[in-house]
């Protein structure tokens, strides 16, 4: 008993946006890569692509509801799958984040998808809030949910990826109504946790910390990638140097130019003129997605498409951030930027949630 | 068209309350959005810091920012002689590479002017190079002269050729006129097949590795390990600034069991001739020389070969990258005899008294076989026994005691002195010869072994081939009555307990003073008596060519002509040295005997020059300037 709704209730501004910003981030990937070993790079992003456009596809056409309906059990699997990670994951540069599927060479991050898992939990959980603002009690509650995954991933480890868990929590949070007195707690709860973080954290990990503090104190180690991608930034100038023509990214000064520090190259080949264009974009994508909160028809799908902005916010701040030198260097994509299967997909996944509950937001 | 379903299953799949009213958000979304803005701003500000205010800044660091990894190129081992004098050293050598950063095209022509290139090839290979990331520079040419250093030194300014660089490394500086090439072998940069192969995988493209000769076999030793400086370049390619630094460690030093002065004499002596000297110490089997002429230079090979000359040197029919004294398998002729001898006394084929009756040839199997002695009457060796036999080599003689004493038992006792095998030379490419037998010919032929052979192994030809270094291991190991040690090079091997066999030492004795006869009692060795020496010997002619082939006229004289051998040791009863000769198309092996000859007097002179007291050693080489 289904009805069909025609293709222009999509959000097609969204759609277009995200586009234009694959394709400004497969040039750039080309660019960085074209004579290197990887230089196979860009049409398998556009690939990436296409196939995230497909799982975009599939997300929209699943009602939100049924999802969130389903969030326990997506949220057992998603478990489940970052304990096989661990168990016969990959082994790369000392850390297990992939999961290979045997005969193919396709390999899943799982933690990428444990975003998604987590923005339909966020959004039942405080869809479902029988409080005007959120206890205590609910506080912890949601932040021992994803503690746990948050922790599994750490342990892979992975800074970078596990940090953006709590953000959607945090917006969610703050969205729903958290008293001041709570969000002192919790900040004073932060700054004690942090020595006791520091602890935790891996030998590199707080090299990196310190050398985001100053870079100059180890410039040919750890501060390198940070200095390099300053350079390589202002190197670009105003009209920047030109498409493979930026001597960082080309003579390999820039390390992983085509993943974490795409931005630089980008920021080196296009100039300030590029960066503003493509940081609109990324703003306009934002407002939209933001849209879609405010037209929502009810909390939960206002939730949902808050998450993604939440989450897309974030990884801009600190990737972009990261590329400036604002922000310590974690490892974290720019979405439908960075060369990246996993990253794509839930990217797209995540568009595919915010065109659901647009979708829907007549049906009442 | 996106299917969806008409209604919403809301109230079944939770107990939740229906809220829908999202007005109280509206004012949190808001304050969201303006987070956003500012954290864009944040980040264009940063963008605007890095590219506008600081745009003079970052372009000059980014200009001046190349980190460049110098390898520091470990310099090989030196090869020594036994007396710790310098065979081989290394000397600098100078490569120059383009930058392709700065490369402009129109400096090509003046590039390979001043370096002696052709132009169009060096254009050719720039092309060539394109798709390689820029900043792969392109090696250009190696081995500089000085002509060629001073015109990269004076050009690669800044204003004049900049894309030009100069890296210093170390070349191998081998003996002139080709002196122990084959022993020494060369060095050469490390193969894409010899890179897939087990030895050489732990090696990387451009190594240079030995691909020859004692190069090649001690490797391992000779070879240093590359160390690295990492400096900052500036877009000119000017160091500004060291990071760090790993000093290479050079490879080891090889000590020879070589004696230069005695290497000398053999190299004279083989001057001019196709052919290989072996000498060796037979108490603990260290080589005191080696030859093999015709050589090669090396230093040809010290830095890249050229391709003209690496043709001219595989394709020269007298092939002189072969190690004669390893490789050259030939009939042994009467060099033979001896170990026939051995067998026949060993076995009780015969005994000393044996005698058989030469009228210049003899009848064996239906068939005449001369004696080399010639067959008039007047010249043939009449009666003869064991002493005689082995003095004046006697073919009648040793037909009749090969036969006597079977193929089988010559085999065994040939294969006791080691012939048949590869003595395990620390050298590469070694072979082993020949050593018939029933059960090779019924391998190798499929079969049977005809009576009537026999009597050609027994004066050294048949099938049976052997290598100079075999003989005079083989004959080294007979002097000492039964102790063979592992012929080596490298002085201070280990080379384990000797080979040893049970031999009647009055049958030994017998046989060492036929070989005595042979030099001192007018034998066909005569040519090798030293005064005051007691030198024993062998000689042997083997021919080469079947009588009728010979006498076809079809071959050159030098085809046709008889391999001429000579082995001797002394002094007969304690022996220090052995000397083996093998001279191609030399006919006769008596000619070889002076060459030998020299050899051993200059072993002995040398021994008791070193005995009177302060004698100074002389220096072989003075290194080019």
């Amino acid at each position: 008993m289904a009805r069909y709704r025609s293709l222009r209730d999509l959000d097609w501004p969204l759609l277009i946006i995200s586009l234009v910003i694959c394709a400004l981030g497969v040039l750039q990937i080309y660019s960085a890569t074209h004579d290197t070993k990887w230089h196979t790079a860009w049409w398998k992003q556009i690939l990436w692509i296409a196939i995230g456009l497909g799982l975009m596809w599939i997300v929209t056409s699943i009602d939100y509801h049924t999802l969130l309906g389903q969030v326990p059990i997506l949220y057992c699997l998603s478990i489940g799958a970052l304990l096989l990670t661990f168990a016969v994951g990959d082994m790369v540069f000392h850390s297990r984040r992939w999961i290979s599927i045997p005969g193919t060479p396709i390999q899943i991050q799982t933690s990428e998808f444990e975003k998604i898992v987590i923005i339909l939990l966020v959004a039942r959980y405080l869809s479902e809030l029988k409080t005007e603002q959120v206890g205590m009690r609910d506080l912890l509650k949601l932040g021992g949910l994803i503690g746990i995954p948050t922790a599994l991933v750490f342990m892979q480890p992975d800074f970078g990826t596990c940090a953006t868990y709590f953000p959607i929590m945090a917006g969610g949070v703050l969205i729903a109504g958290l008293p001041w007195r709570y969000l002192a707690v919790v900040a004073i709860a932060c700054g004690l946790a942090m020595p006791a973080g520091w602890f935790l954290l891996k030998d590199y990990q707080k090299a990196r910390l310190v050398t985001f503090i100053d870079p100059s104190s180890d410039p040919k180690g750890r501060g390198y990638q940070v200095i390099q991608s300053k350079i390589a930034v202002g190197h670009g100038g105003i009209w920047g140097r030109g498409v493979t023509q930026g001597t960082q990214t080309q003579l390999r000064f820039l390390p992983v130019p085509h993943t974490d520090f795409i931005f630089s190259g980008f920021a080196e080949e296009h100039g300030f003129v590029g960066v503003v264009v493509a940081l609109g974009l990324y703003f306009l994508l934002l407002m939209q997605v933001v849209q879609n909160a405010q037209a929502a028809p009810d909390r939960a799908g206002m939730y949902v498409c808050m998450g993604v902005a939440t989450l897309l916010l974030f990884h801009l701040a600190v990737n972009v951030g990261m590329v400036v030198g604002y922000m310590p260097v974690t490892g974290i994509p720019l979405p439908l930027f960075s060369y990246g299967g996993s990253n794509t997909f839930s990217v797209f996944m995540m568009l595919g949630l915010v065109n659901n509950v647009r979708l829907r937001r007549f049906v009442n | 068209m996106i299917p969806i379903e008409e209604q919403r299953s809301r109230p079944e799949a939770s107990g939740r309350i229906f809220k829908d009213d999202t007005r109280f958000a509206l004012g949190r979304i808001a304050v969201f959005q303006y987070a956003a803005v500012v954290t864009f701003l944040v980040l264009i500000t940063g963008f605007w810091i890095l590219q506008i205010r600081d745009r003079e800044f970052n372009s000059e660091m980014a200009e001046r920012n190349r980190v460049k990894t110098v390898p520091l190129l470990a310099p090989r081992g030196k090869i020594l002689d036994r007396d710790g004098r310098v065979i081989v050293d290394n000397q600098p050598t100078f490569t120059v590479r383009l930058t392709r950063e700065n490369l402009k095209m129109e400096h090509l022509d003046a590039i390979a002017a001043g370096l002696n290139l052709d132009p169009d090839e060096l254009r050719a290979r720039v092309k060539r190079f394109e798709n390689r990331p820029k900043y792969v520079p392109l090696t250009i040419k190696q081995g500089l002269t000085s002509a060629e250093l001073s015109f990269v030194e004076s050009h690669r300014d800044p204003e004049t050729f900049p894309e030009l660089e100069l890296l210093q490394s170390q070349g191998r500086l081998y003996p002139r006129n080709g002196f122990a090439a084959h022993v020494i072998g060369y060095v050469g940069e490390v193969s894409e097949q010899e890179l897939n192969s087990a030895d050489f995988a732990k090696y990387s493209q451009g190594e240079i590795v030995g691909k020859f000769g004692l190069e090649r076999q001690y490797n391992d030793t000779l070879i240093g390990v590359d160390g690295q400086r990492r400096v900052v370049v500036d877009s000119l390619g000017r160091e500004r600034q060291v990071l760090d630094n790993v000093d290479p460690t050079p490879g080891h030093t090889l000590q020879l069991t070589l004696d230069l002065d005695l290497q000398a004499v053999a190299e004279l002596g083989l001057e001019g001739k196709e052919g290989a000297l072996v000498a060796l110490d037979p108490r603990n089997g260290e080589v005191l020389a080696m030859v093999s002429h015709p050589a090669f230079d090396p230093n040809l090979f010290a830095t890249r070969i050229r391709n003209d000359d690496w043709k001219a040197l595989t394709s020269d029919p007298q092939n002189p990258l072969m190690n004669r004294a390893i490789q050259a398998q030939l009939a042994p002729g009467s060099t033979f005899k001896p170990i026939v001898a051995l067998a026949g006394l060993e076995s009780g084929a015969i005994d000393e008294n044996f005698t058989v009756h030469c009228a210049g040839g003899g009848v064996f199997y239906g068939h005449y076989r001369k004696c080399w002695v010639g067959s008039t009457a007047a010249r043939a060796h009449g009666a003869v026994s064991l002493h005689r036999g082995i003095v004046q080599s006697c073919d009648v003689y040793f037909y009749t005691v090969g036969d006597r004493t079977g193929i089988d038992t010559i085999a065994k006792y040939a294969e006791m002195m080691g012939y048949g095998k590869k003595t395990g030379i620390d050298l590469p490419g070694e072979m082993e010869g020949i050593v018939p037998s029933t059960k090779w010919k019924l391998r190798t032929q499929h079969e049977k072994w005809y009576a009537g052979e026999t009597i050609f192994v027994g004066i050294g030809q048949g099938a049976l081939t052997t290598t100079p270094i075999q003989v005079a291991s083989a004959i080294g190991g007979l002097a000492m009555h039964g102790v063979w040690y592992k012929p080596h090079l490298l002085k201070g091997a280990d080379v384990g307990p000797p080979r040893t066999a049970d031999l009647n030492p009055a049958n030994v004795d017998k046989v060492i003073s036929g070989m005595y006869g042979v030099i001192n009692e007018g034998g066909t060795g005569a040519s090798a008596i030293i005064p005051g020496l007691r030198v024993c010997g062998k000689t042997g002619s083997a021919q080469k060519v079947s009588n009728e082939l010979a006498k076809s006229g079809k071959l050159t004289k030098e085809e046709a002509a008889d391999t001429s051998w000579f082995v001797a040791f002394a002094p007969c009863e304690n022996p220090e040295i052995v000397v083996s000769v093998l001279w191609q198309n030399g006919v006769h092996g008596a000619l070889s005997a002076p060459i030998a000859r020299d050899v051993i007097k200059a072993y002995f002179d040398k021994k008791a020059r070193l005995a009177m007291p302060k004698m100074q050693q002389t220096a072989l080489f003075l290194k080019p300037e």
